[in-house]
């Protein structure tokens, strides 16, 4: 990664660039994939060379991502639940967990803020908070388990978001509902439309029956029980409808794009 | 000069034994590099969020840090699990397993640990496992089986539910995963010294015989 980041020319954006990049690249046969394998392999054990620097080895990386993006698609079943707990499961306190300080957290004026609405979708009109809150909510109790390995259960309620996409006109057959939100450095995160479509993804507005604190992403968080925590934004400030793989904060720096559970 | 006409002579009139044939070669070495990546990359994913009080020295772990881990890990998966399930039929089709592991009794076992113990183990014949062989070949096996399994737990929590719960869900598949990690890198150092140990065992595993 450090050394992909030193080849790219000041001036053009770094994420477009690798966007480019990764476009023109042919698609991996099968016997390339193989080869590129047992040389990297051949490599390791032969030189002892840290090679998971190279280049090669980044490539061939990127492309069994994408490729388990693609088992994940497959093998997600949009009628499978996740599993609910009582309310005496929950975990006390529930992490505050992010990559800067709680007190570096953004701090958004409920009265102001409005969640646009953009892309394919009929309507996009912006919605005040109040107007959202009028929405039919449900509650769920869930385990919230992050890219680190750890898990939390906690208690989410809010707007399923697949009602939210229907009520504005979203072109459900898209491939991407894509969020922006408030957090420093600009966080975002693709949702892929099945996800973003099954019951239990919703638009949260209450954690542990109280309205969402700051520290779990007030006003707006969306809560996907599917996918790990990551995938699961806080302080949205927007939602677009897109059929473009527009990147995400944390997938733009490697880590899984599907990450689902 | 005769001496080595003589033996070349015997070398191709008596028929070389094979004592590891080379479908399990390949398996065995691939499996190898599998699970060094796999033990690697996992150690530095459990560093992220380590479930005791300790975490894997960073010069020992693969990916630098854990988005680099977790693709070495979800790629080299693939790589373990199709060669393991390749070897798996094949020691069922071919009746390797049955021939080599079994049978697995509780007095040869005893009797043989005796005598590796005592140093009284014969090598001679490598192409027959002694008891204590058998059972931590059928064992690591076992517990290979159980860490893929607790693996695709901990990947599909919810796709796989079912299989999550068997392990007492998310969080009890964390410590199954842990602990299978932890009796093959044990099974690694003693099998690895081992065949340092009887070096014709090694060169079986490499040249066949």
């Amino acid at each position: 990664m450090g050394r992909m980041r030193n080849l790219l020319i000041p001036g053009v954006d770094k994420t477009l660039l690798v966007r480019d990049a990764i476009k023109t690249m042919p698609d991996l046969t099968r016997r390339r994939f193989i080869t590129g394998g047992a040389s990297l392999g051949a490599l390791t054990l032969l030189t002892g060379c840290d090679v998971t620097d190279s280049f090669s080895a980044e490539e061939m990386l990127k492309q069994v991502s994408k490729f388990n993006d693609g088992v994940q698609a497959l093998i997600f079943n949009p009628n499978a639940m996740a599993p609910t707990f009582p309310e005496s499961a929950i975990t006390k306190p529930f992490p505050f967990n992010a990559y800067y300080d709680l007190d570096e957290a953004p701090e958004v004026d409920g009265k102001s803020w409005k969640l646009e609405v953009r892309g394919l979708v009929e309507n996009k009109k912006s919605w005040t908070l109040e107007e959202l809150y009028q929405l039919p909510q449900v509650k769920q109790v869930t385990r919230h388990i992050c890219v680190e390995g750890w898990s939390a259960i906690g208690s989410w309620t809010g707007t399923p978001l697949r009602d939210f996409l229907k009520l504005v006109g979203a072109d459900t057959r898209a491939n991407y509902v894509w969020f922006q939100c408030a957090d420093k450095d600009g966080y975002n995160s693709p949702l892929d439309m099945q996800s973003a479509l099954h019951a239990q993804t919703q638009m949260t507005f209450k954690f542990g029956d109280e309205i969402l604190p700051r520290a779990y992403g007030f006003p707006m968080k969306i809560r996907v029980p599917t996918k790990l925590g990551f995938k699961n934004p806080k302080y949205v400030m927007s939602m677009e409808v897109t059929n473009d793989y527009k990147g995400g904060f944390w997938e733009d720096q490697g880590y899984n794009s599907f990450s689902g559970s | 000069m005769s001496a080595v006409t003589v033996s070349d002579e015997q070398a191709t009139s008596t028929k070389v034994k094979v004592i590891q044939p080379a479908w399990v070669r390949a398996l065995h070495w691939t499996n190898a590099f599998a699970m060094v990546l796999m033990t690697m990359s996992g150690w530095q994913i459990y560093n992220a969020s380590p479930l005791f009080g300790f975490t894997f020295p960073r010069s020992i772990t693969l990916g630098g840090w854990l988005a680099g881990a977790l693709l070495w890990h979800f790629a080299a998966m693939w790589l373990l699990m199709v060669n393991g399930l390749i070897y798996l039929v094949l020691g069922f089709v071919t009746g390797r397993f049955r021939k080599k592991l079994l049978p697995i009794t509780p007095e040869g076992v005893i009797s043989d640990t005796k005598a590796a113990l005592t140093g009284k183990l014969s090598h001679d014949d490598l192409t027959r496992y002694n008891y204590v062989q058998k059972l931590l070949y059928a064992g690591i096996i076992v517990v290979g089986i159980l860490i893929v399994l607790s693996g695709l737990a901990l990947w599909k929590p919810v796709q796989l539910q079912y299989l999550a719960a068997l392990f007492g869900g998310y969080e009890g598949a964390r410590y199954v995963h842990f602990f299978c990690m932890a009796a093959i890198v044990a099974f690694m150092v003693v099998h690895v010294v081992l065949a340092l140990l009887v070096p014709k065992s090694l060169r079986a595993m490499i040249i066949g015989r």
